[in-house]
């Protein structure tokens, strides 16, 4: 930001320094669609990498992982982690399923499971605070639990929810050819909530707790943050997003709600946080730089899929480009 | 001396870090057999100078000759090949592996890459019998013995590398007065068998009491040394602190009010038993004692940050039985953390973050904060305290310790706090700002606010306080005026004679 009380008052190289530091978390993604678009131009003529239709699918896919980025993107940042979130979101789609199969209204089995995932959040808060534990640990234990817990709810089955109402199925659709949306309504969820979540992790009190606490626990303490309930909040909050994640799984399975979906979620939302600057030790997160993320890596994916690059190899790609992204992102840091 | 005796010497030592000076000129001879005092104030030079020593940091300019041949360590692995050894003030203790393995840290004995463990333990052995020590349990977790121990340890391992010289920084800030006379009377020895020795310390009466010759660093140069015995306290302390005492303790006329804060036989969970005093508007109290009888539970007590088992809180504050610190903020608290780093600030957040924790109110409507009110009122108060800063943005970690500290007392000063707690508020920071913080807290008190100083600047509290009570295992033995006390009174006292 510039400053007034900068004595040497350089206007234009603060405006310029400030533009350079809102634009560098897009130079990784820049890079990875200039690339195959640049193979494409060279390779395959006949086709383009930026097609409306490749740019819609990329959005989709990266509507579920994006979410989940957005709850960790506060847990990360507050100095926790979440390694449960795979299996809350299969524990959320599978209420979901469960409560339109007994004949609630969509919108209570949404809200349902929601509320659902947002108190298994909420556990995995209780039991870091109340028992001491690193997050690491008790949410590697309720990955499991929740894991089993949606897999005995579900009777170890598909549940199909042939009742739920048309829009609950096409969350992830993309929209008719002369819609003004561009991308799927799920898309447009995601982006309206991250806008929020921005507004409640830098201007409000809450958010400023969630940095003190990331920061240094110590330090929040004697500053009067209340750090017990503040966590529990955060993973309460980082529950209700997988919650809605959940849904939108629902919706990409054809309104079927799978306990062994989401299966190394957490990861993948792990590695969008990092990638775009969160840190493991906390303090630091960004939600603009989380989606940017989701959506680097939803791109190499796809772009892989675009270059016929194999699975194998593409999953050294993407485990090569995760860990220099983040070296790239803290030599910046450093160098600032 | 001249320079062929000398087994260390070095020459105009000169090291930047950025915009600072840390060393700018810096000479220093060191004979086998003598104890060397290195003394001057937090901030003149001493830690960068040790660093430059133990091969952390190469210097810019200047020459550093070892037994007369040239000595340019590139990191601490080849200082201590070379024989230069340091035990820093944190103890670098592998706390879960054993004495032994401590001992030959990074100098294990190996045939083929496994351990020659028949040799370790020799050797382990041998240099522990030279520091009196041989029957320590050499299987024993490092982490599990007393701190003096440790220390021995930490000294084995510098022996077992066959070190010449042996560099000591502030070894007795966490030892009590029997590890200390012990950890004297080893020193001498180990001069005595041929190592030099350079004994970092401000505490005077240590280095008068251990020392042969002295070194006083200021603002990164060596400004004066010479023999000890020649040289009384008053001109050490000038040349430390280049300046006046008058200048250092401004006096800003305050008088005392109403009692706001009366303590009856408060117990702490862990330190202060049956503690006892009233804290009046406008009076600065402060605590001595020494390190570990209690001085800072005192306050985290009374902040809430450590538990209470026993007494009781009253007086104009609302403060009664503190129970947690938002509570006691709530009463009209405020606590300076002696642990800037680790407890005091948030050191990956901005000046603004850091300054505005504990009173985020005035800038909040429903729990929406208004940043630009905010950085208004930040950057009121920065100028206020005259510190140093770009912006409100800037990260805290990027300011200078002294800034760090002011940020960390412009907290209280937001908040408002009635009863400010200070624990060591001028530990490690620049002269200058230490008069300035001297003369905050005399303004504060005469606005009617009430200090409660710890410190361990015997210096600091006499000057700065109306009061003083010393503290002696966990109990506070007496408090006066200030005026009926003399320093050689506190110590005896602080020392349980």
């Amino acid at each position: 930001m510039p400053s007034e009380l900068d004595a040497s008052g350089n206007a234009r190289g603060n405006a310029m320094r400030w533009l350079a530091a809102a634009l560098a978390p897009f130079l990784g993604l820049v890079l990875v669609v200039l690339a195959f678009w640049i193979y494409g131009r060279v390779f395959k003529p006949d086709a383009t990498f930026l097609s409306s239709f490749r740019l819609a699918l990329i959005a989709k896919q990266t509507a579920i992982v994006g979410m989940g980025a957005l709850g960790m993107t506060a847990i990360i940042a507050a100095g926790g982690i979440d390694l449960s979130v795979g299996s809350l979101l299969a524990l959320s789609s599978v209420c979901l399923a469960l409560g339109l199969e007994q004949g609630y209204p969509a919108y209570v089995a949404v809200l349902g499971a929601i509320a659902i995932a947002a108190l298994g959040g909420a556990l995995n808060g209780v039991l870091i605070t109340s028992l001491r534990l690193v997050p690491f640990i008790v949410t590697l234990g309720t990955m499991l639990f929740f894991r089993g817990l949606a897999e005995r709810l579900a009777d170890q089955k598909k549940i199909q929810a042939a009742s739920a109402p048309e829009w609950l199925g096409t969350l992830l659709d993309p929209p008719a050819r002369d819609s003004w949306a561009l991308v799927c309504d799920g898309v447009w969820i995601v982006l309206v909530l991250g806008v929020l979540l921005a507004l409640v992790l830098n201007r409000t009190v809450f958010g400023r707790r969630l940095f003190a606490i990331g920061s240094s626990e110590p330090t929040a303490r004697l500053c009067g943050v209340p750090v017990a309930l503040t966590k529990i909040q955060v993973y309460a909050l980082g529950g209700a997003f997988l919650g809605l994640a959940g849904v939108f799984q629902f919706a990409e399975l054809n309104k079927q709600g799978d306990p062994t979906s989401g299966v190394g979620l957490e990861l993948e939302v792990i590695a969008a946080v990092v990638i775009g600057g969160g840190s493991l030790s906390g303090g630091r997160g960004s939600v603009l730089g989380s989606l940017l993320g989701a959506l680097m890596m939803t791109t190499l994916r796809s772009g892989c899929v675009f270059a016929e690059v194999s699975d194998p190899m593409q999953k050294m790609w993407i485990g090569a480009i995760i860990v220099g992204a983040v070296a790239v992102d803290r030599f910046r840091q450093r160098a600032a | 001396m001249s320079s062929a005796a000398a087994l260390l010497e070095l020459r105009d030592i000169a090291k930047r870090f950025g915009a600072t000076q840390a060393l700018d000129g810096v000479s220093l001879a060191l004979a086998p057999g003598e104890v060397h005092a290195l003394i001057g104030e937090n901030g003149a030079g001493k830690s960068t100078l040790m660093k430059v020593l133990a091969g952390v940091e190469s210097p810019d300019a200047g020459e550093m000759r070892l037994a007369g041949e040239r000595y340019a360590p590139r990191s601490p692995a080849a200082a201590r090949k070379l024989g230069v050894a340091m035990i820093h003030q944190e103890l670098a203790i592998a706390p879960h592996l054993s004495v032994e393995a401590n001992v030959l840290l990074g100098a294990e004995r190996t045939s083929y890459g496994v351990l020659r463990r028949g040799e370790q333990r020799r050797i382990a052995r041998a240099a522990l019998a030279r520091l009196g020590r041989g029957e320590l349990d050499l299987d024993r977790p490092a982490g599990s013995l007393p701190i003096a121990e440790q220390q021995i340890v930490e000294i084995a391992r510098a022996l077992a590398s066959s070190a010449r010289v042996l560099v000591l920084d502030e070894p007795t800030s966490s030892l009590g007065a029997h590890d200390v006379a012990r950890l004297f009377s080893l020193v001498r020895e180990l001069a005595a068998s041929g190592l030099a020795i350079v004994y970092i310390s401000h505490f005077l009466e240590e280095v008068s009491a251990l020392c042969t010759r002295y070194t006083v660093l200021r603002d990164g140069r060596s400004v004066a040394s010479g023999l000890l015995a020649k040289t009384d306290h008053e001109q050490l302390v000038r040349h430390m602190v280049g300046r006046e005492m008058g200048e250092m303790f401004p006096r800003v006329p305050h008088a005392r009010g109403e009692a706001l804060l009366e303590v009856r036989g408060l117990s702490g969970s862990k330190k202060p038993e049956q503690l006892s005093f009233t804290l009046h508007r406008g009076e600065i109290l402060g605590l001595a004692g020494l390190v570990g009888a209690g001085r800072s539970e005192v306050l985290r007590c009374l902040y809430g940050l450590d538990g209470v088992v026993a007494g009781s809180v009253s007086g104009a504050c609302g403060l009664r039985v503190p129970t947690t610190p938002r509570a006691s903020i709530a009463a009209g608290l405020g606590f300076v953390s002696e642990d800037r780093k680790g407890e005091g600030l948030f050191l990956d957040l901005s000046l603004a973050d850091n300054l505005s924790a504990t009173a985020l109110g005035p800038f909040s409507r429903g729990g929406l904060l208004s940043l630009r009110r905010r950085d208004r009122v930040v950057r009121a108060r920065l100028a206020d305290l005259r510190c140093k800063a770009r912006s409100p943005s800037q990260a805290i970690r990027e300011l200078s310790g002294g800034n760090q500290q002011k940020v960390a007392i412009a907290r209280l000063l937001h908040q408002d706090a009635e009863i400010l707690l200070l624990d060591e508020p001028t530990r490690g920071i620049d002269v200058g700002t230490k008069a300035e913080i001297y003369r905050w807290i005399g303004e504060l008190a005469s606005r009617g606010k009430a200090v409660i100083l710890v410190s361990s600047y015997l210096p600091e509290l006499m000057n700065v306080c109306d009061t003083l009570g010393v503290l002696c295992r966990g109990r506070l033995v007496a408090l006066r005026p200030i005026e009926e006390w003399t320093r050689e009174e506190v110590m005896r006292l602080a020392v349980g004679a």
